[in-house]
């Protein structure tokens, strides 16, 4: 069988998904099946078909499974938005199919994804562009204190959901080039007395530095990995002068933390650059300084900031007496959801969602909080699946880096995949208390147009670099 | 590189492993608790859209307890409307989310509310969607409820009726009552109300119960035996008992007296002796068969219920240390005092009917589900066996002299054999008020029905035999004409 044909076979059981569960929210909403719901089923089906048959004319070696399992992914979410509201539903829709005409278009104007490296430069400047507009007076605007949405007219947009992919263009091809030569390994090990005062003098100083500055037990563990992994970096022969761009990068999430306050996008940011730099060099010591330096940055501003901080108390303790009701109703609210949904949970159509006389129980039920309506209609079971879906997403974005057949082949591939496992850590972990709450997009799943979009440009671009991949090593003999 | 990416692959599968972890944690490990947090209004807002099961009076047509719809069909909520107002408040109390609930409306709640258990939850929800009330058919008689009501007429006081062979509280009235349409609007002004009209006087007040007690006293005298319905005793007043001078009712003197004649006049110095006859030890022993010391065994919440008992000048209950002689009488003083609650002194009744076997009280006959199976039948069940059957039949015998010839004639029934008990308790700071009692049973042969009644606060020369009995007599009247 051929990988398209599996592509195919693959969109049957999501068109089935579809039709059962708008079926199932139907029922629960008018006590009868009407034939809507095979329409949607059909209608679905039918675009991914299109997109299908698109895919075997352009890409028809690349990977037969990322394109069904994000298909399933957009029909859970459109089942689940329909459920919380039928009007976003449809516009949902309208944006899926917007999607898949970036989807499309992606793949026709990038027919070989190493022209993107041409304009790395470029395609960085335009996505610090991007990442500022939200400040800009007359189109951006604050939503819960975070500066992410830029509004022209009707029309709202996240211009952070397209620059993450910028930046991982960008970055991947800067790491290409820099990667080998960031960090060389020593030819000649140093002499005995540099060694000694190269491990000798930080640890005595770390150790004075603790103990006069009274850091406390994370900021001890911090400044003790900082120094460990700065003596990492120089017990080898890092190039200074390209650190440049990375200390760039390191400041712009920095600065996104303090002009766009927004915790989960910098996390998902800088998550994905270090992710990149750690396979490119090899180096977990870099990693070290960059997390340190991040996580040093984020407590300065945890304690500066009073939106920053306030989500780290509520994240603490939502259910604090005065919390509860105001900051951590957000929270609260999701976890009494996924409480409600037990085990199997309520069924579709079957949570509660409304507030008697009015309201919603659960805010951003259609965007932050959609994963808690999940586990409140499906259950952990539920849950456990859509996690499933991703892990499974994932995995087939890192068995394209894998067979990528070049450093930036890679670098792009594990680039995209990981921003996109970061994303939905990054959101499923703040709804389940794993970190604090953020307001980011479920990829796929929650409602958002540019969210929907940016991730079917992001599923272009790894299936572009799956197809090289994959043709390639077809024509080595490789098994594919 | 392809090392460094399988790492991080690995990494990855990691974090979204925490993910599961943590939303197995929330969906399942702590969802209970997460259920009873206080900030959760989930389950009050599902409970809203439950419609609760009716409560019916025990004929199984009078509807207590209904409900409201409003709004129209995803949004669709029930409130309750209580049909017969105040007439069986404090039996059935109310359920409103904003004011919680009371009563039977509380301990029923699993039942009113549809609640399953986990095999049946299952079944029925593959039978349909919608989770339905099962209704409850209480004990409770209208007519009887009604005739206490009337005889009560507006004083403060209480009065219980039980079912002797089963339990079944046929009345539970308190006066005065509040009506529960009105909780919603006006609880403020109902629990503010210096009348008290929430607190159910027949399981949550305590009173001194008078010579009604002596029957207690006479089971314990009896049953031990240390004396017999014959056995002579000095009646001669005043006589002293515990070092300090105790009269008879109005200073009257009997001399030597047969226990039955006692009971019938109501001789105090003859009991106080009996008590110190039978000591503390055996008296306690005999209350806490009839279920004194602990919350009455009722289908009812145990915030709304207190123990009866001996109570010492501290408000603490003890069982030694007190006047026997005393509280053999139904009184007592700072280092015990004796206190029953209404429904207490009603079981009394009930055992002695009953053969000296004491029935678990029930308010509830049958949970039936809403095409009219019935969920849950409510058996008799047996609390305890207080005395031998002979000595039931000896106090019925003593206790039937009292209506017939002794101080309860006002509670005799035309062509019914009825037995009973007066009391008549000093109240008040300057003793200036009488609590009268009066518990009977009735017919004597084959008894069906037991009461107690007692009222507030009453002014001085109001009796038990007065002021009580004629109450119990038109009750008694009323349930053994509706068939009790």
């Amino acid at each position: 069988m051929s990988a398209r044909t599996r592509e195919l076979f693959g969109l049957l059981p999501v068109s089935l998904l579809v039709a059962a569960g708008f079926a199932a929210v139907l029922t629960t909403r008018t006590q009868d099946v009407s034939d809507a719901t095979l329409t949607y089923g059909a209608v679905f089906l039918g675009l991914c078909v299109v997109a299908h048959l698109f895919i075997r004319a352009r890409l028809p070696d690349a990977d037969p499974y990322m394109f069904p399992l994000s298909a399933l992914l957009a029909a859970i979410g459109l089942v689940l938005i329909y459920r919380i509201d039928p009007e976003l539903a449809r516009e949902q829709a309208q944006w899926f199919v917007a999607g898949l005409a970036f989807f499309c278009g992606t793949i026709l104007v990038i027919r070989d994804h190493h022209v993107l490296e041409r304009y790395r430069y470029t395609i960085a400047a335009g996505s610090i562009a991007l990442l500022a507009m939200p400040r800009l007076p007359g189109i951006g605007a604050p939503v819960n204190g975070a500066y992410l949405a830029i509004k022209v007219g009707s029309i709202q947009f996240q211009p952070a959901e397209f620059a993450k992919l910028g930046i991982i263009v960008f970055l991947a091809s800067y790491l290409r080039e820099t990667g080998d030569i960031l960090v060389r390994p020593r030819l000649r090990p140093l002499p005995y007395q540099r060694q000694l005062l190269l491990y000798g003098l930080p640890a005595v100083l770390t150790f004075l530095a603790i103990l006069v500055l009274d850091l406390g037990a994370a900021g001890a563990v911090l400044l003790a990995v900082m120094v460990a992994s700065l003596v990492a970096v120089l017990r080898e022969r890092p190039s200074p002068k390209h650190f440049g761009p990375l200390l760039l990068v390191w400041g712009l999430a920095m600065l996104m933390l303090i002009f766009i306050r927004d915790l989960g996008s910098s996390v998902m940011f800088f998550g994905g650059f270090l992710a990149l730099l750690y396979v490119a060099t090899g180096r977990l010591s870099l990693v070290g300084i960059g997390s340190t330096l991040f996580f040093a940055g984020a407590f300065y501003l945890a304690q500066a900031e009073s939106h920053v901080e306030q989500r780290v108390d509520v994240w603490l303790d939502p259910f604090k007496p005065g919390v509860v009701d105001r900051e951590g109703y957000q929270i609260a609210q999701a976890l009494f959801a996924q409480a409600d949904g037990g085990l199997f949970g309520q069924g579709f159509g079957r949570a509660l969602l409304d507030l008697p006389g009015g309201g919603t129980i659960l805010p951003a039920a259609h965007t932050d909080l959609i994963y808690a309506v999940l586990a409140n209609e499906a259950g952990l079971f539920g849950a456990a699946g859509l996690i499933g879906a991703y892990l499974l997403l994932v995995f087939r974005g890192f068995k394209t880096a894998l067979y990528g057949g070049d450093g930036f082949s890679k670098l792009l591939a594990t680039g995209l995949t990981a921003v996109l496992a970061l994303q939905v850590f990054v959101i499923v972990g703040g709804v389940t208390r794993v970190i604090p709450l953020t307001g980011v997009t479920l990829p796929f799943v929650s409602y958002g147009g540019s969210s929907i979009v940016a991730n079917m440009v992001l599923l272009a671009l790894l299936l572009i670099v799956s197809d090289r991949a994959r043709a390639e090593r077809a024509r080595r003999g490789g098994l594919v | 590189m392809n090392r460094q990416i399988v790492q991080l692959f690995a990494v990855v599968g990691v974090l979204f492993a925490l993910l599961v972890a943590f939303t197995s944690r929330w969906t399942v490990f702590e969802a209970k608790s997460l259920e009873n947090n206080q900030a959760n209004r989930r389950p009050l807002i599902e409970e809203e859209k439950i419609p609760r099961g009716l409560i019916y009076a025990r004929d199984g047509r009078t509807v207590i307890a209904r409900n409201r719809a409003e709004g129209r069909a995803e949004d669709r909520i029930y409130t309750r409307l209580y049909p017969t107002g105040g007439l069986f408040a404090h039996p059935i109390g109310y359920s409103f989310i904003k004011n919680g609930r009371r009563s039977l409306e509380q301990s029923r709640n699993d039942d009113l509310a549809g609640q399953e258990d986990e095999f049946q939850s299952i079944l029925s929800g593959l039978e349909s969607n919608d989770r339905e009330g099962f209704d409850v058919v209480t004990n409770l008689d209208v007519r009887g409820t009604q005739a206490a009501v009337a005889g009560l007429a507006g004083r403060k006081g209480a009065v219980v009726a039980i079912e002797p062979q089963t339990g079944k509280v046929r009345v539970m009235v308190s006066i005065p009552e509040y009506d529960p349409n009105l909780i919603t609007s006006q609880f403020g002004r109902i629990n503010n109300d210096p009348n008290q009209p929430l607190l159910n006087r027949s399981t949550q007040e305590l009173y001194p119960p008078g010579s009604t007690f002596k029957v207690v006293t006479t089971t314990a005298a009896l049953d031990s035996g240390k004396v017999t319905p014959d056995t002579i005793i000095d009646g001669s007043s005043p006589k002293v008992i515990s070092g300090v001078p105790l009269e008879n009712a109005g200073g009257e003197s009997f001399g030597p007296i047969s226990l039955t004649d006692a009971l019938t006049n109501s001789v105090n110095v003859v009991f106080a002796q009996v008590g110190e006859r039978i000591g503390r030890e055996t008296l306690v022993e005999y209350m806490k068969r009839y279920g004194f010391f602990s919350d009455p065994k009722l289908d009812y919440p145990d915030f709304q219920m207190v123990p009866s008992g001996i109570i010492n000048g501290d408000g603490k209950y003890v069982q030694n240390g007190f006047d026997v002689g005393r509280v053999a009488i139904g009184q007592g003083g700072l280092e015990g005092e004796i206190r029953s609650a209404p429904i207490q002194m009603a079981e009394v009744a009930a055992t002695v009917a009953n053969g000296g076997r004491l029935m678990r009280p029930q308010l509830t006959d049958r949970v039936v589900r809403k095409d009219g199976r019935v969920k849950e039948r409510v058996e008799p069940d047996l609390q305890s066996v207080v005395m031998k059957p002979e000595t039931a039949k000896e106090l019925t015998e003593m206790m039937s002299r009292v209506v017939e010839e002794g101080t309860g004639t006002a509670g005799a029934l035309a062509g019914i054999r009825v037995a009973g008990k007066t009391g008549t308790a000093e109240v008040g700071a300057a003793r200036e008020f009488t609590q009268p009692w009066f518990i009977a049973f009735a017919p004597v042969e084959t008894p069906r029905m037991a009461v107690a009644v007692t009222v507030e606060r009453q002014p001085p020369g109001s009796q038990g035999g007065t002021v009580a009995a004629p109450i119990a007599k038109s009750v008694l009247e009323a349930l053994l004409e509706s068939g009790g």
